[in-house]
């Protein structure tokens, strides 16, 4: 990148600049022009020069030139006016030239800013482009946030200088320059006065601000290290937990802030200080205006127009020249905030940009074997990972790597995954180095799975088919305004220097996955989520969310299919007892009494608190009569729970069982319990009632057997919920779902869907029955890969943090095997599971991966030597030298490292 | 069943026997009822134990898996607690356990388990006891094992 901010924003936009100084010259004649009008406008028509008599008459825009050699020429004779009319048609110059002045000024300052943000978009594209392509050793330099600062914060100012950069002086200048000029040309000593404060300020002001510049750069690198420990605290707030020390990262963010604020506060004070010395210079002037020139006029040698005008443009130089002093001070404060940027940025090392070009076709198999020739590896403290080592991997070779932990064989997967660049020697595949090999080939045909493992935010298929996504294959077709807009979108970003890649495109490579489109793609990933066995945990996130209703209407269309064929292999295995179905004009006694009044699910924002205060239902359950059997209930409810649990302690572990309050509740009711024990519900204020009902909503009484629920009152809570219904108005019934058994219901989970009821609790190992039940009716159905496709659209958090690290393994080792590469190197991508589930993954892949006729090489290294005959070959390392070499049956005859590791 | 009845049904457990009536009934709400049917275990060796249970009606097996086969070494009753081993040592469930008649039950949490202990060292006590003739039990029937085998060894 360029190293000077001025010579960066040249030669990127000089086109534009030149055009925009050219309009700033040309504005420069109408505001010259407005200068002089205020003199010829008191003067004459006001003052009466040249009106002498009351019937004299000048002539008004009269076009004439005196031409040197040729002499005058006459274009235009103008109109003859009298005095007040001169005034009228000066005066309606002057305010045109105004507007002409205005729509100057819009103009460029439109252009300015579009110039602006396109250059900030250009350099804040070329920082990621160039953070694409840092060498991996810079990633264990840098903070992310610290970056992710730079790129956003530190060169937002850029974009608001590059418009400013060549025109803003040039605008300015001219305006001071023009006041200037104009005011000597009116008189010369007061011209003189002015100048020489200019001078004196131009001078002083950047002077002073030196220390201003100073403050700054202090003040952005000390922002910028804040927001790297910020993102390290919450990037590491498990061992900041841990190890109890939230209180130094308190301490530790509590002195930078007192450092950021002590150089706030220093550059807020110089700030007003430079600003005070300023304003005093600038009104220094006008004071010197008003006493030598009013002398001057007295004395007569100067004429009261005079005076006006050099006021009147006076007043239009300080606003220039302070602007312009600002744009000094701009201009030094960005440089040096891209001089900073520059230099995190400019990194030894980086990769070419031909290795990252975009490819659409398909990419060739590599046929070649992997040659690895005297290769070293070393550490970032120069330490030998890998001595000097030579071997080859033939294209359908299978390699274990085997060895201690730090023996050298994880490095040299590393080496083979590029994420460890060679001290020494060579990789080569076709006597090409890896290294060199466009990424399109390395990052397609070759995989590389480790054990740590990165999700991007989003759903779990985008990031299971990420590995997918290497350039964009169909062009998303735009119709109509679409399309204009899309060829607009398309322009500036052409403009900006962007890539016109389109986000909108398919880019999932479906063939590499071995799929024809996105029908079947779902058919290639099930045996992979297999191999992993994953499967299981991904129907259960299914059973956990809620379903898209839209993107899979197979399945919910079918919902009472498999309602009934639920029932009907419940009631086969004798366990029809355990799911209390839900009955539009029975209760159910497993769900609470709010959920049996209700007899539904709620949709985003409604909730209870919501509903509690909706007149229709208040009406409803004071009409009913249900509001005081519910109070009667929820006052008994509060004496047994304040009974049972007023002498323990509130950490004490039955309150787990308390689901109605909480701990802290208890005195609060003991209160209430007194003042209203054996009342009805009218001595009880309103939020008094609330307060008990509430408690009697979350009564279930198989879990709570307080012996509460009569017959009665169950009826009576069925025939409120049939009046709530009866009449049940817009705003409700659009925020409440009904349960109903023949459609699916949006707003719950899967699992309640397909139960549609409730589970008693009471048998022991129901849920998990339940689970292994659900799953084969799904099966059974050949529903099970649309209940799949469901828990693929789980959201799995920042950096896929909502899954288990078990989980991200395995699917960062299925992300690979989707691509179907033709070498695949395994760096203990498992490292989170016991020994017999990677034994098991292992074999699976091994399986698979040569199953469809295609025999891709693997190179896996392995935690240990059980799985290791499943391979061609197998590699021993010790301390950094590859130690054995051969097959399984050759290696376990000999006496060695192997036989070692074996036993 | 209400609450109230189960405070009855647990006074008559040996080991709560001394426990008073309002601190039963919370032990009572604080724990879950379960019901298991003929046929089912209850949990199985091998099983991480979180929960002890107190069987309020019906019958179970003790059974241990060995080499030569599944083995019931006791049966249980009526009032009768079990699993509280897995609780006591932190360790898995060293047996089986095997409804043979329909069970109700009281799952008792380990954390509610080891707090009743700590409040009432009469019920510690207890639990000694009922360790102590379950020892008794196993030596005596491990004597008449040994002697058996060296009987047919010698």
């Amino acid at each position: 990148m360029e190293k000077g901010l001025t010579r960066y924003i040249w030669s990127n936009t000089y086109k534009q600049q030149i055009w925009i100084l050219l309009i700033v010259a040309a504005s420069m004649v109408p505001y010259f022009l407005s200068f002089d009008l205020p003199k010829r406008i008191v003067n004459g028509p006001i003052q009466g020069e040249g009106f002498e008599t009351a019937e004299a008459t000048q002539r008004f825009f009269a076009i004439a030139f005196n031409l040197p050699f040729i002499g005058p020429i006459d274009l235009f004779s103008g109109f003859e006016l009298n005095r007040v009319e001169m005034l009228m048609a000066l005066s309606t110059v002057f305010l045109g030239l105004v507007v002409l002045n205005g729509l100057f000024k819009f103009y460029i300052n439109t252009y300015k800013g579009r110039l602006g943000e396109r250059m900030l978009r250009r350099i804040r594209f070329e920082l990621v482009d160039r953070v694409l392509r840092f060498p991996p050793v810079q990633f264990k330099r840098v903070k992310s946030a610290e970056i992710a600062t730079m790129i956003k914060d530190e060169v937002e100012p850029l974009g608001g200088f590059t418009g400013d950069a060549f025109v803003q002086p040039a605008l300015l200048g001219g305006q001071a320059l023009t006041a200037l000029v104009f005011i000597v040309i009116q008189n010369f000593w007061l011209g003189m006065i002015a100048a020489s404060i200019v001078c004196v300020q131009a001078v002083i002001i950047p002077r002073m601000r030196r220390r201003l510049l100073e403050l700054g750069r202090e003040r952005q690198l000390t922002a910028r290290q804040l927001s790297g420990r910020v993102s390290e605290i919450v990037d590491g707030i498990h061992t900041i937990h841990g190890h109890d020390t939230t209180n130094l990262e308190r301490a530790d963010i509590a002195s930078r802030l007192g450092i950021i604020f002590q150089i706030r506060y220093d550059l807020y004070q110089w700030k007003f200080m430079v600003k005070f010395i300023n304003n005093f210079l600038a009104q220094v002037t006008p004071f010197l205006f008003y006493a030598i020139g009013g002398y001057l006029a007295l004395q007569g040698r100067l004429d009261i127009g005079q005076l006006v005008a050099v006021i009147a443009a006076y007043k239009d130089l300080p606003g220039p020249l302070k602007e312009l002093i600002d744009w000094d001070q701009a201009r030094q404060d960005v440089q040096i905030k891209y001089a900073q940027v520059v230099e995190q940025f400019d990194v030894e090392g980086l990769v070419a940009p031909h290795v990252h070009s975009v490819v659409t076709d398909p990419v060739p198999r590599l046929s070649e074997a992997l040659v690895i020739t005297n290769l070293v590896l070393s550490d970032d403290s120069g330490a030998r990972l890998l001595h000097r080592t030579s071997l080859d991997v033939q294209p359908d070779e299978t390699v274990a790597i085997l060895g201690q932990n730090g023996s050298g064989g994880e490095a040299l997967a590393e080496a083979l995954g590029r994420i460890l660049w060679p001290e020494a020697g060579r990789i080569t595949i076709g006597g090409k180095d890896l290294l060199d090999i466009p990424e399109s080939v390395t990052g397609r045909r070759i995989s590389f799975v480790a054990s740590d493992t990165y999700f991007f935010s989003g759903s779990l298929r985008d990031n299971l088919l990420y590995g997918l996504k290497h350039a964009p294959l169909t062009q998303a077709q735009y119709q109509g305004e679409d399309q204009r807009k899309f060829k607009r979108k398309l322009l500036e970003a052409l403009r900006s220097g962007n890539p016109a890649l389109d986000l909108n495109s398919d880019w999932i490579d479906y063939g590499s996955a071995g799929a024809s489109g996105p029908d079947d793609l779902l058919k290639v990933i099930r045996p992979v989520l297999d191999a992993v066995t994953i499967s299981q945990d991904i129907f259960d996130l299914a059973l956990r969310s809620q379903v898209d209703t839209d993107a899979h209407q197979t399945l919910t269309d079918r919902i009472v299919e498999v309602r009934q064929a639920l029932r009907r292999r419940l009631s086969e295995e004798d366990l029809g007892h355990i799911v209390a179905p839900f009955e539009a004009d029975a209760y159910n006694r497993q769900a609470t009494v709010g959920e049996n009044l209700l007899f539904g699910t709620m949709k985003k924002p409604m909730n209870p608190q919501i509903l509690a205060t909706h007149p229709y239902f208040r009406r409803i359950i004071s009409e009913t009569g249900l509001g005081a059997h519910l109070y009667e209930m929820g006052l008994e409810i509060a004496e047994n729970a304040v009974e049972l649990f007023r002498d323990l302690p509130p950490d004490h572990p039955f309150f787990q069982q308390l689901t109605f309050m909480s701990a802290d509740d208890i005195p609060a009711y003991e209160n209430l319990l007194q003042k209203l024990q054996g009342t009805t519900i009218d001595k009880a204020s309103a939020s008094e009632r609330s307060a008990i009902i509430r408690l009697s909503f979350s009564y279930i009484e198989p879990r709570h057997r307080f012996g509460l629920l009569t017959q009665k009152l169950m009826d009576e809570i069925v025939e409120a919920r049939r009046q709530f219904y009866a009449n049940i108005p817009a705003d409700l019934s659009a925020a409440i779902e009904r349960h109903d058994a023949q459609r699916f219901t949006a707003s719950t989970s899967l699992m309640d869907n397909v139960l549609f009821g409730r589970l008693s609790l009471q048998e022991v190992d129901t849920t998990e029955r339940i689970r292994a039940i659900t799953r084969s009716v799904f099966a059974e159905l050949g529903l099970e890969d649309h209940v799949l496709s469901i828990g693929l659209d789980f959201e799995v958090g920042s950096q896929g943090r909502r899954l288990t690290n078990v989980q991200r393994q395995k699917l960062n080792l299925a992300r690979a095997l989707l691509k179907r590469s033709d070498y695949f190197i395994f760096n203990r991508p498992l490292s989170a599971l016991d020994q017999r589930a990677q034994d098991l993954i292992v074999t699976h892949v091994m399986q698979d991966l040569h199953k469809d006729g295609q025999r891709p090489a693997i190179i896996w290294v392995l935690p240990n030597a059980h799985v290791s005959e499943l391979f061609d070959r197998i590699l021993v390392f010790d301390n950094g030298n590859l130690v054995e070499s051969g097959r399984f049956e050759e290696l376990a005859t000999t006496n060695g490292m192997f036989k070692q590791l074996l036993s | 069943m209400l609450l109230k009845d189960e405070v009855e049904m647990l006074r008559r457990v040996p080991l709560f026997s001394r426990i008073a009536p309002a601190k039963l009934k919370l032990l009572a709400f604080a724990s879950e009822r379960m019901s298991c049917r003929e046929g089912q275990n209850l949990f199985s060796q091998g099983d991480t134990g979180d929960a002890a249970y107190v069987i309020l009606s019906g019958t179970a097996d003790i059974v241990v898996s060995s080499e030569s086969g599944e083995i019931k070494v006791a049966e249980l009753e009526k009032n009768s607690i079990v699993g509280e081993i897995a609780i006591l040592c932190d360790m898995s469930r060293t047996a089986t356990v095997r409804a043979t008649s329909q069970l109700e039950l009281l799952k008792i949490s380990k954390e509610s388990f080891l707090d009743l202990m700590n409040d009432f060292p009469d019920m510690a006590v207890e639990i000694m006891r009922v360790l102590a003739n379950r020892l008794n039990h196993t030596t005596s029937e491990l004597t008449a094992a040994r002697s058996r085998e060296q009987r047919v060894n010698s």
